[in-house]
């Protein structure tokens, strides 16, 4: 896109008018209108499941809308498939990166869209020309020949979005992009798009992350429940605005936390680390990720005590079960789920309904259905069906020991505000809570003791209110005392 | 019940296209598809001896497909159905040949309990290994599959040898091992043991619906470290996984040893241990599904049996043939999901 003095007039980059959409008899997404600037950052907002991802499949031809129309710089497009949208430059980062994890940084890029010699051979040599010229351009290095498998999150990360420039995007989707990345990449991150924007390129970010929306778009559009239900440009607005509309209601976005109430005995004892964990106390592990976290969390006794796993796609669930088979995982020959009967363990599947029912009203999991596969649920409601699940809500009793490894991560703001608001209760109830986090916001807020980890070792150890922002991150970043 | 109907579209869509797709290339050799279609269908359903005929190919799939479908619930690859169920049957005809003595009722019972053991067993020693050493499953059930076969190669011809015989098959069970067939089929051997195929069916189902072995079982083959973190032994599970697969393979040898011949018979398979896989994925592992897709296999396998004769071109590999299309066009789920126009 070109600037020009009349910017104000050009087409917009994006729009979509009265987009509907939906499976079965539930709409996803209903009479969605849109529109983003050409040369803009727009945020797309809202809570897990609001229709954000549905709509932006769309836009990217993965989903056909049912009704509606979808506008690229002022012209009608029907796209017949995601090859479509590539072709008028249309790209998307997803969420989990379509990467392949044996191949080069090189051979991922141009994997579907390589330049070819005589016979069908890759023409390396021109991919290399043609994507060193647009790293220089914007000022995106990646080492070419690397196998990816062997590369962190923020450079596989970088290679998705560098695929997109190659296949000439000028207006990249990117799915929840800091889901998974540490504050440093995520600034880095922020660097590259701001370049991009200025660049020329529209970019389109989904996420939930109030404080990124604020710090990084100029425009921001709010979804809630299959609808649009906002629009604004960011400097006139603030977190609270943005996260009522998400929610619909005021939202508390800093959890209160009382006083700790009488310490008990030591519930965790990690002589490794040099630290405990009491009955009634957070104790808050922070730290930069790949400093030991996933280590402490793999040598922790598993169990006796709740546990929220770093990766719950990977530890936490059965993905292509019915719902209710994940919330009973590890229960399933507790009452009353199993029973024995004549020497051998039955499962009780009305139990689990009914106890999965009480769940889902309790921690306002949805859908409420027990059927539906954990993996069609959105990642706050399948992080509350584990959550559910290891606080005990069987018999009403919370285990002694809370182990969350990264509770929030990749979670929306109302599932967050449950989550912390549980972990406080169970906290004062007498579970003691080790909450691993990479959010040091996250960290701040819970903790009754902050342990800061770096390289394997608790290098710093404060009280609540001992210290700040700037001081923990001189430690994580692995200032010596 | 809409859901249930929609669900069964896609199948049936499935087989027809599958069979569409076989019947016109069999088309190319000359015979017009329609004459080799009613040839099939005569051949399958045209009389009580073959439809008979039809049951009797189908019960010991509808095990077979049961036992791999057991594997592949719990993450396991079982190939050894085949090797599983040759080492049932000869267990079957061992015992009604070394145990003349057992009256009725009894005896094919204890055939029937042999036969299971013995597929059991030969099914643990992969499940074994696999638990406790992380020996590839897959590699040691088709390894097992030949030593199962010269297994039964020495049992027959060393041990059990029909003195007079001039085949490699032991020599007959007692005969009050014998289950005999129905009338109804006129001279196929469909007997009563064919209702052993549904009451395992029904047994897997209940299996996995109502214990909380079924269960983990699902978990370990769901989601293998999400279990193992909620504290389920997962070698436990896949080696019941694998004990079971065995034994219900073992069972599809019965109706062959105690209705058919009476005797085992080295080679009395088709290929049944293998086609279980396909009836296994064509009947998306559910007790229901397995038996409609054994029904399906067992109907091509008598369909073609004497295509030969029916048709100028056509020979019976045709089975193979179709049972591949078929199995291509229920996997093709692009196919599918175009075609419900969920995504372009």
């Amino acid at each position: 896109m070109k600037k020009n003095s009349l910017e104000s007039f050009a087409p917009f980059a994006v729009e979509m008018k009265g987009i509907r959409k939906a499976f079965g008899g539930c709409v996803a997404s209903r009479d969605i209108h849109l529109q983003v600037k050409a040369g803009s950052i727009h945020a797309i907002v809202g809570e897990n499941g609001a229709g954000k991802s549905t709509a932006m499949k769309m836009l990217y031809g993965m989903l056909k809308p049912d009704a509606g129309e979808i506008w690229i710089r002022g012209e009608k497009r029907r796209w017949r498939s995601p090859q479509d949208a590539i072709r008028a430059g249309i790209g998307m980062v997803h969420q989990h990166f379509m990467l392949a994890g044996p191949y080069s940084v090189l051979e991922n890029i141009i994997l579907g869209d390589e330049p070819r010699l005589a016979l069908g051979w890759i023409d390396r040599k021109a991919a290399r020309e043609k994507l060193e010229a647009l790293s220089a351009r914007y000022k995106l290095t990646l080492p070419w020949d690397q196998e990816v498998a062997a590369l962190g999150v923020g450079m596989q990360q970088r290679i998705e979005i560098i695929k997109l420039l190659y296949r000439n995007a000028s207006i990249l989707i990117l799915d929840e992009p800091t889901a998974v990345l540490t504050p440093q990449e995520t600034a880095e991150l922020f660097v590259q798009l701001r370049r991009l924007r200025d660049e020329g390129k529209t970019v389109l970010l989904i996420t939930h992350k109030l404080k990124e929306v604020l710090e990084l778009s100029d425009e921001v559009t709010v979804f809630r429940g299959g609808e649009v239900v906002g629009h604004r440009l960011t400097q006139n607005t603030n977190a609270d605005d943005l996260a009522t509309l998400m929610v619909g209601r005021k939202v508390n976005l800093r959890a209160e936390v009382p006083p700790p109430p009488q310490l008990g005995e030591a519930v965790l004892q990690v002589p490794e680390l040099g630290f405990e964990v009491r009955a009634g106390e957070i104790v808050g592990i922070a730290g930069v990720e790949g400093n030991g976290q996933s280590e402490l969390l793999a040598g922790l006794p598993r169990g006796f005590a709740g546990f929220i796993p770093e990766d719950r796609h990977r530890e936490g669930l059965l993905l292509d079960r019915p719902v209710s088979e994940s919330f009973v995982l590890g229960h399933q020959r507790r009452k009353p789920y199993g029973h024995r009967f004549c020497g051998i363990w039955m499962l009780d599947r009305a139990a689990i309904e009914t106890e999965y029912a009480r769940a889902a009203e309790e921690y306002d999991i949805r859908p409420r259905s027990p059927q539906v596969n954990a993996r069609d649920l959105s990642g706050g409601n399948q992080q509350k069906v584990i959550f559910a699940r290891e606080m005990g809500l069987r018999g009403g009793k919370a285990p002694e020991l809370l182990v969350a490894a990264q509770p929030t991560r990749g979670v929306d703001v109302g599932a967050i505000e449950l989550i912390h608001a549980r972990m406080i209760q169970v906290r004062n109830e007498g579970t003691g809570v080790l909450l691993v986090s990479s959010e040091l916001e996250e960290v701040m807020a819970l903790s009754d003791r902050i342990l800061v980890i770096y390289g394997g070792k608790i290098v710093a150890r404060f009280a609540r209110g001992e210290a700040d922002e700037h001081k923990i991150g001189f430690y994580m970043g692995g200032g010596v005392a | 019940m809409s859901g249930i109907l929609k669900r069964l579209l896609q199948p049936f869509l499935a087989v027809a296209l599958g069979l569409a797709l076989g019947l016109g290339i069999a088309a190319l050799g000359g015979d017009s598809a329609w004459v080799i279609l009613k040839a099939l269908l005569n051949s399958a359903f045209g009389s009580r001896y073959d439809f008979g005929m039809t049951l009797f190919y189908s019960a010991p799939l509808v095990l077979t497909g049961l036992s791999v479908a057991m594997g592949l619930e719990a993450g396991l690859f079982n190939i050894g159905a085949e090797g599983q169920m040759g080492l049932g049957a000869l267990a079957a005809a061992a015992v009604g040949i070394g145990f003349p003595g057992v009256p009725w009722p009894l005896a094919p019972a204890l055939a029937v309990f042999a036969a299971f053991l013995a597929g059991a067993t030969w099914g643990a020693i992969p499940g074994w290994l696999r638990a406790k050493r992380g020996s590839h499953e897959v590699i040691i059930t088709i390894m097992m599959n030949f030593i199962a076969a010269g297994v039964a190669s020495y049992f027959t011809l060393y041990v059990f040898k029909a003195p007079h015989s001039q085949n490699s098959e032991t020599s007959s069970v007692a005969a009050a091992y014998l289950i005999h067939p129905f009338a109804f089929f006129m001279d196929a051997p469909v007997s009563a043991a064919l209702l052993l195929s549904l009451v395992i069916a029904g047994g897997t189902a209940l299996f996995f619906r109502r214990t909380v072995a079924g269960y983990e079982l699902r978990a370990v083959g769901a989601n293998e470290m999400a279990a193992r973190f909620a504290g389920i032994d997962v070698g436990r599970s896949q080696l019941l996984a694998l004990t079971f697969a065995g034994g219900i393979a073992g069972l599809a040898g019965i109706p062959e040893v105690l209705s058919a011949s009476g005797r085992f018979r080295m080679g009395f398979s088709p290929g049944y241990g293998f086609m279980g896989i396909a009836v296994a994925l064509l009947g998306r592992r559910r007790a229901m599904g397995i038996i409609a897709a054994a029904l399906l296999f067992g109907a091509l396998q008598k369909g073609t049996a004497y295509l030969e004769l029916d048709t100028q071109h056509v020979t019976r590999d045709l089975s193979q043939i179709l049972q591949a299309l078929v199995i291509l066009s229920v996997s093709a789920d692009g196919l599918w999901r175009w075609l419900k126009n969920d995504r372009l």
